[in-house]
């Protein structure tokens, strides 16, 4: 189990910044979800991570050891990529010898290794079977037991699920959780999809144009999104963001509730909103609403079944959060105002 | 009726069937105006006593011809150099192809214009060729011979001395083997751009992943690229060997088929036969002669190659 350390990290194109800094330590044997749309940095990070590009600028530590030029075959950093890239001309038995094979591991511990990555996936029956002839979930299973056979002190997950189908992705996702507490082996997961970051990771980085914007567990990135980004883009749906001057206040949906008498402003805030939609979810409703004489700013309420019934579209509603549960932005450099 | 109706017509691109046959005819015509046709005349006359004097082809010989070519010397002689030919220069070919390929997918200063230099021989006439590449191996002349001499090579105590010459095709080893470099010369450009387009449709992941996994760049040639390259090889090897092997310009130009008849080709022994001597009959036969063979060759290459894509 490794602990990998990244120090001020810069990758550059040209002139386009692709990674601007990064600062990021994992823990021991923890999943690192790396959260960021496409253009973020996040690929080239984890590429730089296991040797596919040279950082222009900073370090990469793996157990405090450099490894900034080291090629990835000397690396012991094993990578899923999000097509699985198995080799498809070899039988997924010889996909899962090729890397004992290319870093020459004594052959006697090779059935061994097998058995063991083989019977964790529970892949013994494809063992013969070419790669054209696997679904994907399968394909994931081989990818993933090509990456674990050969012991790697750090495993790189690329969008591994994204390639799945939504039912097959849900059993992949809690699988590839059992897989990475079951092994222990210090893991990066990369991925644009909130829910899977803030779902498998310990903790979730979240990143924009290059730099980090914050690190934390899901629960501190939810309950405390360290700028204006985060808080908008965390959530489904995200952080209600209202204008309030040179300040801006932050509110989820689920803590917005009806107002009642003996909610003063000394406990939270109010908030009267004109409802223009709403919408049915089963067990609750969302209703979404303007402050008055406001166009900008369109606010999201989450309310349970009987109390979203009563609202009337048009109408005039005052909603109340404790203030626990707001949040105030700075609005010039969009930081968190603690 | 709507209005709009009365102006629609159905055009010719609106029926699958009629389009395709105006967009096939020139082509199917050009095909059978140009290939088939000779290609028929040929099979006649090969069972034929056809001259250039007589070129009539009502009478029939039966095999005459055939056998008559097969106990000529020049047959055996021309038979085994186009096949030395030909399998000597596909196997130089695959190999500095499968090189040129991997260097010319790596980025490196320049490459457009060794991309571009690396083009040229495909797109040099055959002719401007032969005048290089005789002077090149010109008996008396050649820039080689002068090369050889001035590492003490050749002329008085060099290695292959005191001849201050080669005489590239004026030696029979030597005569093929310079046909062979030619040929080689000749046909890569094609042969690359055959492979660098398959070499160019394997994904980046795959190389990206071999080395991950620990490959290092023999064992990620042999073992990943090659396997991926398999089908598209073999085209590029079934095009390139029929190019060579039906080729007689090279011979013509270079060597003739001299000295004797030392580097005779089938083709171009052929071409000496049925036109510069006449005797459209045996010329004809000499012609088709491998053709049962190289069909045969085509078509289990082409088998090969789809069946392992669909692999």
């Amino acid at each position: 189990m490794a602990v990998l350390k990244v120090e001020n990290l810069k990758k550059h194109y040209g002139k386009i910044q692709a990674v601007n800094g990064i600062n990021l330590e994992t823990k021991e044997g923890e999943l690192l979800a790396l959260l960021g749309a496409s253009g973020s940095g996040k690929t080239t990070l984890m590429r730089m991570i296991a040797g596919l590009e040279q950082p222009s600028e900073g370090d990469i530590l793996i157990d405090n050891v450099s490894v900034v030029g080291i090629p990835p075959r000397h690396r012991n950093v094993a990578m899923v990529f999000q097509s699985y890239a198995l080799y498809p001309h070899m039988t997924v038995r010889d996909n899962i010898t090729f890397p004992l094979k290319a870093r020459r591991i004594p052959k006697e511990s090779w059935d061994k290794r097998i058995e063991w990555a083989v019977s964790i996936l529970s892949i013994g029956k494809l063992l013969d079977r070419k790669p054209t002839k696997l679904s994907g979930g399968e394909k994931q299973r081989v990818a993933l037991a090509r990456a674990l056979v050969r012991e790697p002190e750090l495993f790189i997950f690329d969008e591994p699920l994204s390639a799945l189908d939504a039912q097959v992705r849900n059993v992949a996702r809690a699988e590839l959780r059992d897989l990475q507490k079951r092994t222990g082996i210090t893991t990066m997961y990369v991925t644009h999809d909130q829910l899977e970051a803030l779902g498998l990771g310990d903790r979730v980085v979240v990143m924009k144009d290059g730099v980090i914007r914050q690190i934390g567990t899901p629960a501190e990135l939810y309950d405390k999104p360290a700028d204006l980004f985060v808080a908008g883009f965390i959530g489904n749906p995200p952080m209600n963001l209202i204008d309030r001057g040179d300040k801006v206040l932050g509110v989820r949906a689920e803590h917005l509730m009806l107002h009642e008498k003996g909610q003063t402003s000394d406990a939270g805030i109010t908030l009267t909103l004109r409802a223009d939609q709403r919408e049915y979810l089963g067990s609750e409703w969302l209703i979404y609403g303007f402050e008055d004489n406001e166009i900008r700013g369109r606010v999201v309420v989450r309310l349970p079944q009987d109390q979203g019934e009563a609202i009337k579209t048009g109408e005039l509603s005052t909603f109340f959060a404790e203030r626990r549960h707001v949040k105030y932005f700075d609005k010039a450099s969009g930081n968190l105002i603690e | 009726m709507k209005a709009w109706i009365r102006h629609a017509y159905v055009s010719i691109v609106d029926n699958d069937r009629r389009l395709g046959l105006a967009m096939l005819g020139p082509a199917m015509l050009y095909i059978i105006g140009f290939i088939g046709v000779p290609f028929v005349i040929a099979i006649l006359l090969s069972f034929s006593n056809a001259t250039v004097g007589d070129p009539s082809i009502h009478h029939f010989v039966g095999f005459k011809n055939y056998l008559e070519v097969i106990h000529q010397p020049q047959f055996l002689i021309g038979l085994r150099n186009s096949l030395l030919i030909t399998f000597v220069t596909l196997a130089v070919l695959l190999v500095l192809a499968t090189i040129e390929v991997e260097l010319l997918v790596r980025k490196f200063r320049f490459k457009r214009l060794v991309q571009t230099l690396l083009i040229l021989p495909w797109a040099m006439p055959v002719a401007l060729a032969a005048i290089a590449w005789l002077w090149l191996l010109d008996s008396q002349f050649s820039p080689l011979d002068w090369i050889f001499r001035q590492i003490h090579i050749l002329g008085p105590g060099g290695l292959f001395g005191p001849s201050m010459h080669f005489y590239y095709l004026g030696r029979t080893d030597l005569a093929l083997g310079s046909i062979i470099i030619v040929n080689v010369w000749r046909m890569l450009p094609l042969a690359v751009i055959i492979v660098l387009a398959g070499r160019l449709s394997i994904p980046q992941e795959l190389f990206d992943q071999a080395q991950i996994d620990g490959a290092g760049f023999f064992r990620t040639l042999f073992r990943i690229t090659i396997p991926a390259l398999k089908s598209v090889l073999v085209v590029a090897t079934l095009f390139t060997g029929l190019l060579v092997f039906g080729d007689m310009a090279l011979v013509d130009l270079l060597t003739s088929g001299g000295p004797g008849n030392s580097s005779q080709i089938l083709p171009y022994w052929a071409f000496l036969q049925g036109i510069n001597g006449g005797d459209l009959g045996a010329g004809a036969a000499v012609a088709l002669f491998l053709l049962p063979v190289l069909i045969a060759v085509a078509i289990f290459a082409l088998r090969y190659a789809y069946g392992s894509h669909e692999d």
